[in-house]
């Protein structure tokens, strides 16, 4: 392993700014896109229930 | 013989794909964990320091991985955009319209990262050589397929109408690809070659492999994820989508 501290790894050998953006975008991009399809999954069935629950109410 | 065909026509049906990928995404989502985390240990504390980049080259390890999915997700799509064309499917446009938001990221994960790369290595952002502005292209190709199924409000005649975008815009993939030996570009040629033996170190090109790899499985699980939700907003009138939330 090249890095001989923790500081050392941070700084990429000044190329902080360059590595650490490229990561850091990326985990964000690839966090955000499931939570927000988590988020549409969960409304999509929010409005399946309601209609159910309309209907059930409307035919009893 | 004739119950394989049998089977595989079952799960055309958005009715029985349905269970099927909630069964399959745990699956690739574990296994796009363990590839990402096998890429990221030997991409930051095997592969060794570049000679000519120093640790500036690491930007590789996110920057071919997606740029890779880009090129290769668009076919994927276009090929789903076109069997729905071609034989009516529903489930065949639904895939393309789930691979659609995924492609998109991946292409801005490359423009994003490669102008990170480019800045230290180059001394600009951007230049409008052929690599880049053919990638810049196709992440245009990803919104202009979203926002043409966005604008139309029938699903199957979006469907169709995404379907003929798609397909004509599968020609910018070769020409991304082989950019830098057609043209003369700042862009560097290909990391990995099937016909010359690899120049790089084997530690940086296992870490690229396993970080295309843990994207590949992440788009798969994004896409199973997404087809899931289409398949429960446009079958919502149908009777096993109601039983299914009960």
């Amino acid at each position: 392993m090249q890095w001989h501290s923790i500081g050392e790894f941070f700084a990429m050998g000044g190329y902080a700014l360059y590595v650490w953006g490229s990561f850091g975008v990326t985990a964000l991009v690839l966090v955000i896109e499931p939570l927000l399809l988590r988020k549409r999954r969960n409304d999509a069935l929010d409005s399946l229930r309601r209609e159910r629950s309309a209907d059930e109410r409307n035919s009893g | 013989m004739q119950n394989k065909i049998i089977h595989w026509f079952k799960y055309g049906s958005p009715q029985s794909f349905y269970p099927l990928a909630g069964k399959m995404l745990p699956w690739f989502v574990t296994l796009a964990v363990i590839f990402g985390s096998a890429g990221l240990w030997l991409g930051f504390f095997v592969a060794p320091t570049d000679a000519v980049q120093g640790e500036g080259y690491r930007i590789i390890f996110v920057h071919v991985a997606a740029s890779w999915m880009s090129m290769f997700l668009y076919l994927v799509m276009a090929f789903w955009a076109g069997l729905g064309l071609a034989l009516n499917t529903r489930l065949s446009s639904m895939m393309a319209s789930a691979v659609a938001p995924t492609g998109a990221l991946m292409a801005f994960i490359s423009l994003w990262t490669g102008a990170l790369w480019g800045k230290p290595m180059w001394g600009t952002w951007w230049v409008w050589d052929a690599r880049l502005t053919s990638e810049l292209i196709l992440l245009f190709l990803y919104l202009g397929f979203l926002a043409l199924q966005a604008a139309i409000d029938e699903p199957r005649r979006a469907d169709k109408a995404g379907a003929i975008l798609a397909l004509v815009g599968v020609v910018n993939v070769p020409i991304i690809y082989f950019s830098v030996t057609w043209w003369n570009t700042l862009h560097q040629g290909a990391s990995v070659s099937l016909t010359k033996s690899p120049s790089m170190a084997v530690t940086m090109l296992w870490g690229m492999l396993l970080m295309a790899l843990c994207f590949w499985m992440y788009s798969i699980a994004m896409t199973l994820m997404r087809v899931r939700v289409i398949i429960l907003e446009r079958e919502r009138t149908s009777e096993w989508v109601k039983h299914a939330v009960a």
